[in-house]
């Protein structure tokens, strides 16, 4: 019989193979799933991992996407960490992203046609504040009414998401649209357009913050006494309040980056890759998020590779779809799948695995 | 001694790193009140585990009336008669009496054949309780009674149970006692486990003693004393703290009409709390456990806040601060779970430091942490109160409960307090750990701190504290020399014999031998 | 807006259809988390019901067969949700989380060649004189099987809990796995059990949607009901009569709001579609504001994890 003997204190090894293994094993699962959708398994893992990045016929449209696809997910992953790191789950993300793309559009739709160095430094603005109020509803439910704010942050995915139909339906409708919902294309209206930096690599303005948020994290969580109550707040809550951290500024401080940092990311895209407040923006970037943040173990260097990563298979898929005609559902499946390996996984970094005989359960 | 009701012969139990039980062998007669004795971490515990179907030995036999005995779960223990009193209750708070006792039963009757008969059974006990309330509701002392009727009702063979005084007023515990002589008259043996060596002596007819895991003596504990049993239990001679100085006549903390309502809801609240501790003073703080301890703590370390004016450290007052406030003015505390309240589990030393070491030793600058300085710290603390552990970077739960709580200790106690609030320094620590810490606290009183020692152990209390008072139900009685006082007249601070009456218990029974 | 084209019995008959998935879901969920358990993918399982159910139906023609298939479907992801918890000792939030986004992902792969298929139908009861009473038979005696299940389920449910050893055992485990275990309970068996339970529930509700209330399968179609199903189990505080009130006001809610939309309120559409989410949450915040009676029912050992330590 197998059981599981807790180690005396977390091993650190483990801590970093995992991931690794779960990638590991979800390319075989992954490849069973191919399989059995009738796909040589290797061509289609190819395809997804390999391709985009060094294939000469794809790769010089896939690479850039890497980063446009890896920014959004790496910002908004970097947010949630912290809250998962204190025991605080927002899960809203998506509806965060959705409100900063819409206030962040709103304010350079107020602007428009004006050419002025402010706008797009605005239009930062008001995605952080759209994010960050939106992330305050669960906060403050919860700070001040002890609402479950995993419940409240998920519902309010599906609130944003009908706002922002109405946007793009109403308020926001480009007058130029002929009538078709959507917002006009910020791509034709230069001082709000959030254009690659440096042309062909997909590096827009959103990638730079996502570094910037990436070294910010680091810093807080390894360099300052807030990181540290963070973590204890996590780790041992009572141990947390004895010491002095106040939970309720905790929570709104966690919400809060989450949320503005969510809200970034959607302001950035809606404002390049995107360009408009459609129907269909959002693309499920605040749920993979959650992945990411787990594959990079909370930790600001892990989330940075994980999104990178999880981009890719984003990509690959896309790719797949194409090549293999792969449906795109099976690239969430596979998403998924990563998910649960990680998470099993992670049984290694707290217990020994014994072969011997049971203890009576 | 007549045959052995239980026997058992050579068991062997290994965990990694550790040998809990090492070839322990011993009989129970049929009847008899059975002692095991030995100090914490002396492979107890797991004993009886195995006993009751908990745990699988390694290797060693057990028979039961002769027959080889092996049970495969607590299920079968009790179907072969063996029913346990779990220290730390095995109760399900939410849930009511008879319910909870149904838990307990293999085959339990219907509820009201069940609530019959429980008050049957405790009528004939002097173990008065209602099978509808509510088991949150109860005092620790009820909630035993639950545990003991659960047993009761099985009629078992041979009732074990574990350290049963630790939740008891003296008072409660001379009835409980009784009601024990009774079932062993009545043909049940009884295996009683414990470390409290006058308990053992005035209710037990034969002892062994465990040490380490293994067997060391085994005696009749009526014709040793206190002192050669301690000194079999802990294998070496023990000194008593000594200390020197007295209190001075400033007050460091003066607590005024503290009243804190409980944050949980089976949780006692604070009424109108009043005490003053002098400088270089002890004041020891009894009572049985859930009487507010917990709370009265929180409320002195600043983790709940109340009126400024409640609680003043000499003229300042202080009871709206939150701890660290309260921390750079000198009150430091150290609760009493060790593992997620005192420290965090997962964290290293180092981090744990830091968690209450922040403020006074100045560890952080402009919010950002000074991490060598945390480290230095840590291993300070390490150095002097003999923590023993390969280095600050390993996570605190790897430490055996004895060397954290030095480590927890140390760690206020290196911070030069004004005033140390501790509650239960030396709950489930080994005796040199335990004696240790004693002595570090009676130190840091000779050096003018004002020390406020919360603890169920009364031994403890007696030998340390200058005054005693004791929470009952969240209210303190006046504080009084220590000197001064009976083991009644503490029994009746912490509450007497609360409900529970000896009247039903036929007076002829508590005449047996004991 | 013509307000009188909302025909009241309709209404009534129309939130007993409109509840029931959530309905299934929530006392499945229930049961989960009096166990101790909480899982969050209950949105997951219900899709993956609502394509297995749909699939089923539509290759063997049997609606029945189809709902077996939804709860099977359900019950098997619950699975993986069960083993990576309770032998895995994984965290009950994520893992939850991940059941979610896999179920969402999964249920859409098997979808690939269901999207504009027509179920097989699944028909009405038909009892003689109850149904065709005025008022109370249209309301309470035309539905089909499923909507008398998923009440049966109630009932069953409520009576498990209250007056039954396995319920008694189930509610034990959920308060204090610790002393569960010392007196020789199974608890990771027993919670193995009640998610089991949990994610055929959940699924039959899946089921139920694709099969009965749309009828067909599109991707996403759950569209948050799972969630609203758990905080339907919140709202109830861990009483399966108060998850039916729940969930029937749910129910009410929603075909309230889509016959405004038919009537043509002058509200957005948008708007009216977001209420159902607003009402949830502010349900939850009325419940959960008061403290002393949500601390009360909420199971003490909910969704912390248990290990036999020696």
């Amino acid at each position: 019989m197998i059981r599981l003997e807790k180690r005396p204190e977390p091993s650190r090894h483990w801590a970093y193979a995992t991931p690794v293994l779960a990638v590991i094993a979800t390319m075989i699962a992954g490849g069973a799933m191919f399989a059995a959708l009738g796909n040589d398994p290797l061509v289609a893992i190819r395809t997804i991992f390999w391709d985009p990045l060094f294939n000469e016929q794809f790769a010089a449209f896939s690479r850039p996407q890497l980063l446009v696809k890896a920014g959004p997910l790496i910002l908004i992953a970097i947010g949630l960490s912290l809250g998962f790191r204190a025991g605080i789950w927002n899960i809203g993300a998506e509806g965060q992203y959705i409100v900063g793309a819409l206030s962040g559009a709103g304010v350079a739709l107020a602007f428009y046609p004006l050419e002025a160095w402010f706008v797009f430094p605005l239009m930062v603005l008001g995605g952080a504040l759209g994010g960050w109020a939106w992330a305050m509803i669960p906060g403050i439910l919860r700070t001040q009414f002890n609402t479950n704010e995993i419940l409240v942050s998920l519902l309010l995915v599906y609130v944003a998401e009908q706002l922002m139909a109405s946007m793009a339906l109403g308020l926001m409708r480009s007058p130029d649209g002929g009538g078709f919902p959507g917002s006009r294309n910020l791509g034709d209206y230069p001082a709000a357009y959030n254009d690659e930096l440096i042309a062909g690599t997909g590096m827009h303005w959103g990638v730079v913050a996502a570094f910037i948020a990436v070294i910010f994290a680091y810093i807080l969580l390894n360099r300052h006494i807030m990181g540290f109550n963070i973590r204890l707040t996590g780790q041992a809550p009572r141990a947390a309040r004895f010491s002095g951290v106040k939970p309720k500024m905790l929570i709104l401080f966690c919400l809060g980056v989450s949320g503005a940092l969510a809200g970034l990311a959607g302001l950035f895209e809606v404002a390049g890759p995107a360009g408009q407040v459609t129907i269909d923006f959002n693309v499920g970037y605040g749920f993979t998020a959650i992945i990411v943040a787990f594959l990079g173990r909370l930790h600001p260097v892990g989330i940075l590779l994980a999104g990178l990563l999880m981009a890719l298979t984003y990509i690959g898929g896309e790719l797949a779809q194409f090549m293999l005609g792969l449906p795109a559902a099976a690239i969430q499946a596979f998403q998924g799948m990563l998910l649960f390996f990680l998470l099993a996984g992670d049984v290694l970094t707290n217990y020994r695995i014994r072969v011997g005989r049971t203890e009576v359960a | 001694m007549s045959t052995a009701h239980l026997s058992i012969e050579g068991l062997t139990k290994a965990y990694p790193g550790v040998v809990a039980n090492d070839d322990i062998s011993f009989s129970v007669a049929p009847g008899a009140v059975h002692a095991l004795l030995g100090e914490n971490g002396a492979g107890k515990s797991t004993l009886v585990k195995m006993i009751y179907g908990l745990v699988r030995p390694d290797t060693g036999q057990m028979r039961l009336d002769g027959k080889p005995f092996d049970p495969a779960s607590p299920n079968a223990a009790r179907r072969s008669g063996i029913a346990m009193v779990f220290q730390h209750f095995s109760l399900f708070e939410a849930l009511d009496v008879a319910e909870n006792v149904a838990l307990g039963m293999d085959n339990p009757p219907p509820q009201r054949e069940l609530a019959r008969r429980i008050r049957e059974v405790s009528e004939t006990y002097g173990l008065p309780l209602d099978p509808a309330r509510l088991v949150g509701d109860l005092s620790a002392g009820e909630r035993q009674r639950v545990e003991i009727i659960r047993c009761l009702l099985q009629d078992p063979k041979l009732l074990i149970m574990d350290e049963p005084t630790s939740v008891l007023t003296p008072q409660e515990v001379e009835i409980l006692f009784k009601t024990l002589r009774k079932l062993s008259a009545e043909g049940t043996a009884i295996l009683y486990i414990s470390h409290k060596l006058e308990e053992i002596r005035s209710l037990c007819d034969w002892a062994t003693i465990l040490r380490l895991g293994k067997v060391v003596a085994s005696c009749d504990p009526r014709e040793k004393t206190a002192r050669e049993l301690a000194e079999m239990m802990v294998g070496m001679e023990l000194k008593t703290p000594d200390r020197t100085g007295t209190a001075r006549p400033e007050v460091a903390l003066d607590v005024t009409g503290l009243s804190v309502a409980s944050s949980s809801p089976f949780g006692t609240s604070l009424r109108d709390i009043h005490l003053k501790v002098q400088k270089g003073e002890v004041l020891g703080i009894g009572g049985v456990a859930g009487n507010g301890q917990e709370d009265l703590l929180a409320a002195l370390s600043g983790e709940v806040q109340t009126t400024p004016d409640a609680i003043k450290l000499g003229n300042k007052r202080v009871g709206h601060l939150r701890p660290n406030a309260r921390r750079a003015l000198g009150i430091l505390a150290a609760p009493e779970e060790r593992l997620g309240h005192a420290a965090a589990p997962d964290m290293s030393l180092t981090e744990n430091a830091l968690l209450t070491g922040a403020i006074r030793e100045g560890l952080t600058r402009n919010g950002f942490l000074n991490w060598p300085a945390a480290q230095s710290f840590a291993e300070t603390i390490i150095a002097e109160f003999d923590v023993r552990t390969p280095g600050a970077g390993h996570a605190a739960r790897s430490l055996s409960g004895g060397n954290l709580q030095k480590f927890v200790i140390g760690r206020e106690i290196l911070q030069r307090p004004e005033v140390l609030i501790v509650n239960q320094p030396t709950w489930g620590v080994d005796a040199a750990a335990a004696a240790a810490i004693r002595q570090a606290l009676l130190n840091l009183a000779m050096q003018g701190t004002a020390v406020v020692v919360i603890s169920q152990d009364l031994d403890e209390l007696m030998e340390i504290s200058d005054r005693f008072a004791a929470l009952n139900e969240g209210r303190l009685t006046t504080p009084r020399p220590t000197k001064e006082l009976t083991i009644e007249e503490i029994g009746l601070m912490m509450g007497g014999a609360h409900d529970m009456d000896v009247a039903h218990i036929d007076e002829t029974m508590s005449e047996v031998p004991a | 807006m013509d307000l009188a084209s909302i025909d009241p019995v309709l209404l009534i008959a129309a939130l007993m259809v409109a509840a029931t998935p959530i309905l299934l879901a929530a006392i499945g969920e229930l049961v989960v988390e009096k166990a101790g358990v909480l899982n969050l993918g209950v949105e997951g399982m219900m899709i993956t019901g609502a394509i297995c159910g749909f699939a089923v139906a539509v290759e063997t023609g049997n609606p029945a067969l189809g709902f077996l298939g939804g709860a099977a479907g359900g019950a098997a992801l619950s699975l993986i949700f069960g083993i990576l918890t309770q032998f895995l000792l994984s965290n009950q939030v994520a893992t939850g989380l991940a059941l979610t986004l896999f179920g969402l992902g999964i249920s859409a792969l098997i979808g690939q060649s269901y999207i504009g298929v027509k179920p097989p139908s699944t028909t009405d009861l038909d009892l003689p004189i109850l149904s065709d009473l005025p008022v109370i038979g249209p309301i309470l005696f035309q539905h089909d099987a499923m909507v008398y299940v998923s009440i049966g389920l109630v009932i069953f449910v409520w009576y498990l809990l209250k007056s039954t050893r396995v319920g008694l055992v189930l509610r034990a485990v959920g308060e204090n796995h610790d002393a569960a275990h010392a007196l020789g309970y199974k608890v990771v068996r027993i919670r193995l059990a009640a998610i089991a339970f949990g994610g055929g529930c959940a699924g039959l509700g899946g089921a139920y949607l694709s099969l009965v209330r749309v009828p067909q399968w599109t991707e996403g179609m759950t569209a948050g009901a799972g969630w609203i199903a758990l905080a339907i189990v919140v709202f109830a505080s861990w009483k399966a009569g108060r998850v039916l009130l729940g969930a029937y006001l749910f129910g009410g809610i929603t075909v309230l709001q889509l016959n405004l939309q038919a009537a043509g309120m002058e509200i957005p559409v948008e708007y009216l579609s977001m209420s159902p989410y607003l009402i949830t949450i502010l349900v939850l915040v009325i419940m959960s504001a008061d403290k002393s009676r949500a601390a009360l029912n909420a199971p003490a050992s909910l969704g912390r994890a248990f290990h036999a330590s020696s």
